[in-house]
C-alpha cells in the first residue's frame, strides 16, 4: 500500500498543533537553513529536530522508515561526491589507488547531504504528523486557500491508494491478454509505458465520475460554504512558528561565531 | 418541501455525437410519487436522470424540449435533488464517514451548529453501522452506498434520484441499502429509481415508467399494468421483468478431461487452501460471501497470482509439455492460449483503441498470421454483437458491450479453459441471457469454464458443478 496515514501518536504537544502553523514553521525552519553552503548549521539543525521529534509524537524507527529514500540518496550522493568531485583541496585522508579523499571534499560533500536531510526533514514531520482532512480544512480556514482547491485535492488525495492495487489488475490482466516483455528492457518499457497510460486514463475516468458526485452535492455552486470541523489558530500555533524561527537563526549563528559560515549568495 | 416533475418533450444529444442519448420524453411525476424508470440499456435513463440533477453543463450537448424541477430549470434547481450513482468509490470524497455526508451540508452553506444533528440524523435513517469517525475506506460496498445515500439524505432533497444504486454490489450489500432506501424515504420526498432487477426493486415504487430507445416512452403507469400489458416484449428488449425466468442450459453430456487441478490452492491471508479440479465440458461455479478470496482463487487459477501456498496444476490436456510448470510461470502468450481470464471490470482488459484491434490483439501476440487473425476477429464480432461497434474505442461502450467485449477478448485466443469473475455484474437481461447461451456452447463445444459469481440465477441456468469458498 502506498502510505498516507498520519503515524503520530495522539496527544503529542507538537502533533496537535494547527496544520498551517506547521506548515509554515517547517517551511520558514528550511527556508533559513538554505542560507548557508557549511556543514555545522545543517547539522545543528538536525540534532533539534531529532530532539523535538518526541514532542511531534513521532518515534524514531517511524521516522526512519518514512525517511529511508532520503537516506539512502543521502547515502549515494555523498559516497558519489566524495570519490568523483573535482575538488581535491585540503589535506589527504585517505588514498588507495585511484581514491584519493581530501578533507576540503569531505566537508564540502557532508555540508550538502547535512543541508538537504536538514531542509527535508521538517516537510517528512509535518505530514507524518497531519491528517489530511485537517490541513485542508485549516488550509481554507486559516490561511484562506481556496475551498474548490483545498478540497479538490484533498478528494483526488482519497484516490491515491486505489492507483496501487489498480496498477496490479492492469499489470494481471495484461498478462492474460498474451501481453508481456520478459527480459527484453525495451519491450518492458513499453509495457510500463502503455500500463502507466492505461493507469492515466482509469485515473481520469474515476476522476471524472467523482467530480460530477461533488457537483451533485453542491460542491464550489457558489453559494458560500461554511464548516463542520473548525480549525483554530491560538497563540500557541504562532508560538511554534516563531520557535522554529529562533532555533534554526540560532543553528546559523552558532556557525557564524565558529567562522564555518558560507553564505548562499556572495 | 416535496417536489414535482415536468418532462415535456425533452431531448439531449452529447456533444459530438450522431445519435440523441434521449428523445421525444413527455412525462409528469407529481409530489411523493416513487417512480421506476425502465428501459433496455440505451434508451436513455441515466441521461435524463442527469438531466433532472442539473448535471448536463448547457454547453455539453444539445437539447431539445424542457425539463423542470417545481416549474424550475434543474441546473438552478439543484438544491431539491440528491443523487446517489452507481459506483460508490467515485462518490465519496472524505476520508471520514460522517465528515462526508457533512461535505454537502457545508456546501449549501448551513450553519455550522446544524451540521452535526443532521449528519447523526442522515446515518441513523440509513442503518449506518459505525460512528462518524469511520474510515470511508474501510466500508464494504454496501456500507459506502448507504453512506452516498445518508450524503444525499441530509440536504432533505424534494426529490431523490437513484441511478442503479446497487447494481455493483453483492446481494447482501444490495439487500441492505434497498432496506435503507425504503426505511429512510418519508412523505417529503419524491423518488425515481433506476434499476435493472425490477423484482427486487418493486417494494419501493408505485409506479413504472419505461423508456423506448429511439425516443419516448412506451409504458407508464403501475407495475401491475405495465407488466401485464408489456411484460413480454419488456423482457425481450432486457427487461428483468418478475416472472419472466430463462430456461436453464445446463450440460447433455457428462464432463470430459480434467484440465486443471488446485492442489490446497491458497494466498494466505486472503484465499485459504482450496482443493479443486477444474473439467473440459463443465460450467464449474465458485461462490461464497464476500472477503472468502473467490476473485483470488480465479487470478491463481488464471496463473496471474503467484501461490502463496498449495499449487495450480495443469494437465497435459489443457498444455502439453509445459503442464510440468505451474501456469503463472508460462510467458503470457502460452498463457493466452490456454486459459482466458475475464476481469471483473472490463476496463482493466482494454489495452487498444478500437474494438476491432482489441480483439486482434491476442492472436496477434499468440502468432496468428493476419488472415487468421482477421477471420477470428470478424467471427467474434458477428458473434457477440459487436460488428457495427468494430471502429470505436472500448473505453466508450455501454456497461454491456463493454462486458461482450471483455469476453470475447478472452475467446480470442480460443484458449480451452475460461475464467470469469462476476461477469453478469450490472448487466441487463439480454446481455445477461447472451452471455448463458454463450458459456453454454463454449461449454458443449469443450471448453472448461470456471465463474465467480454471486449471482443465484446465472447458478441455476448454468452451473453444472457448484463449489463454495468460506470466509479466509
Amino acid at each position: 500500500m502506498i502510505n498516507v496515514e498520519p503515524v503520530a501518536v495522539p496527544g503529542a504537544p507538537l502533533a496537535r498543533r494547527n496544520p498551517v502553523a506547521k506548515l509554515a514553521a517547517a517551511l520558514v525552519f528550511s527556508f533559513i537553513l538554505i542560507a548557508t553552503l557549511d556543514p555545522v548549521a545543517p547539522a545543528i539543525a538536525i540534532a533539534v529536530e531529532l530532539a523535538v521529534l518526541p514532542l511531534f509524537g513521532v518515534r524514531y524507527g517511524v521516522l526512519a522508515r518514512r525517511a529511508w529514500p532520503l537516506l539512502a540518496s543521502a547515502g549515494g550522493i555523498l559516497v558519489t561526491l566524495v570519490l568523483f568531485a573535482a575538488d581535491r583541496s585540503g589535506p589527504v585522508l585517505v588514498e588507495a589507488g585511484p581514491v584519493l579523499v581530501t578533507q576540503g571534499v569531505l566537508v564540502t560533500a557532508l555540508g550538502l547531504v547535512l543541508r538537504m536531510l536538514a531542509v527535508a526533514l521538517p516537510g517528512i514531520i509535518v505530514f507524518a504528523t497531519t491528517d489530511a482532512t485537517d490541513l485542508a480544512d485549516a488550509l481554507i480556514q486559516n490561511a484562506k486557500a481556496p475551498a474548490r482547491f483545498a478540497i479538490g485535492a484533498l478528494a483526488a488525495f482519497r484516490l491515491v491508494p486505489l492507483l496501487e492495487q489498480e496498477w496490479r489488475m492492469i499489470s494481471m490482466a495484461r498478462r492474460a491478454r498474451g501481453v508481456d516483455a520478459g527480459r527484453n528492457p525495451v519491450a518492458r518499457l513499453r509495457l510500463f509505458v502503455s500500463t502507466a497510460f492505461a493507469l492515466l486514463v482509469g485515473a481520469i475516468r474515476r476522476g471524472t465520475r467523482l467530480a460530477v458526485a461533488m457537483d451533485a452535492r453542491g460542491f464550489d455552486a457558489g453559494t458560500p460554504r461554511t464548516v463542520a470541523r473548525r480549525q483554530r489558530f491560538t497563540a500557541a500555533d504562532g508560538l511554534l512558528i516563531l520557535g522554529a524561527t529562533a532555533l534554526a537563526g540560532a543553528a546559523l549563528a552558532v556557525s557564524v561565531v565558529l567562522g564555518t559560515f558560507r553564505p548562499l549568495i556572495g | 418541501m416535496v417536489s414535482a416533475v415536468g418532462v415535456r418533450g425533452f431531448g439531449w444529444r452529447h456533444a459530438g455525437r450522431k445519435a440523441w442519448a434521449v428523445r421525444g420524453v413527455d412525462l409528469r411525476i407529481d409530489r411523493g410519487e416513487r417512480v421506476l424508470l425502465l428501459g433496455p440499456s440505451g434508451a436513455g435513463k441515466s441521461t435524463l436522470l442527469a438531466a433532472l440533477a442539473g448535471l448536463l453543463p448547457e454547453d455539453s450537448g444539445e437539447q431539445e424540449g424542457t425539463v423542470e424541477i417545481d416549474g424550475l430549470d434543474p441546473r438552478k434547481a439543484r438544491e431539491r435533488v440528491g443523487v446517489v450513482f452507481q459506483d460508490p468509490e467515485t462518490q465519496l470524497v472524505m476520508a471520514r464517514a460522517g465528515d462526508d455526508v457533512a461535505f454537502g451540508l457545508e456546501n449549501r452553506g448551513v450553519p455550522a451548529e446544524e451540521i452535526w444533528p443532521r449528519v447523526d440524523e442522515a446515518l441513523r435513517r440509513v442503518g449506518f453501522p459505525y460512528g462518524r469517525d469511520r474510515p470511508t475506506a474501510a466500508l464494504s460496498g454496501g456500507e459506502q452506498q448507504r453512506l452516498a445515500l445518508a450524503g444525499a439524505l441530509a440536504l432533505r432533497p424534494g426529490l431523490l434520484l437513484l441511478d442503479e444504486p446497487t447494481a455493483n454490489l453483492d446481494p447482501a450489500g444490495a439487500t441492505l441499502v434497498r432496506r435503507a432506501v425504503a426505511d429512510a424515504l418519508d412523505a417529503d420526498t419524491t423518488l425515481i429509481l433506476v434499476e435493472h432487477r425490477v423484482a427486487e426493486a418493486l417494494p419501493l415504487v408505485d409506479r413504472v415508467v419505461v423508456l423506448e430507445p429511439g425516443g419516448g416512452v412506451r409504458a407508464d403507469g403501475s407495475p401491475e399494468a405495465v407488466f401485464a400489458a408489456h411484460g413480454e416484449a419488456l423482457a425481450a428488449a432486457g427487461v428483468w421483468v418478475p416472472g419472466h425466468t430463462v430456461p436453464p442450459r445446463h450440460a447433455t453430456a457428462p464432463p470430459g478431461e480434467a484440465l486443471l487441478a488446485a492442489d490446497r490452492l491458497g494466498l494466505p491471508p486472503r484465499l485459504a487452501p482450496t482443493d479443486l479440479q477444474v473439467r473440459a465440458g463443465e460450467a464449474l461455479a465458485v461462490l461464497g460471501p464476500n472477503g472468502a478470496g473467490k476473485s483470488t482463487l480465479a487470478l491463481l487459477l488464471g496463473g496471474l497470482l503467484r501461490p502463496g501456498i498449495g499449487a495450480a496444476t495443469a494437465t497435459a490436456a489443457l498444455a502439453g509439455r509445459d503442464a510440468r510448470t505451474p501456469p503463472h510461470r508460462w510467458r503470457a502468450p502460452a498463457l493466452a492460449r490456454r486459459i482466458g481470464s475475464v476481469f471483473q471490470d472490463p476496463e482493466h482488459q482494454f489495452v487498444t483503441g478500437t474494438v476491432r484491434d482489441e480483439l486482434a490483439l491476442g492472436p496477434r501476440r499468440t502468432g496468428q498470421d493476419e488472415a487468421a487473425v482477421r477471420a477470428t476477429v470478424d467471427g467474434l464480432l458477428d458473434r457477440l454483437g459487436l460488428a457495427r461497434l468494430a471502429g470505436a474505442n472500448p473505453y466508450t461502450l455501454s456497461g454491456g458491450e463493454a462486458r461482450r467485449l471483455s469476453v470475447a477478448t478472452a475467446l480470442a485466443t480460443a484458449p480451452r479453459l475460461i475464467i470469469c469473475d462476476e461477469p453478469t455484474f450490472g448487466q441487463d437481461r439480454r446481455t445477461w441471457r447472451e452471455l448463458v447461451d454463450l458459456f453454454a456452447e463454449l461449454r458443449d463445444a469443450g471448453h472448461g469454464v470456471v465463474t465467480v459469481t454471486h449471482d443465484p440465477d446465472f447458478v441455476a441456468a448454468l452451473a453444472d458443478r457448484t463449489v463454495t469458498l468460506e470466509r479466509a
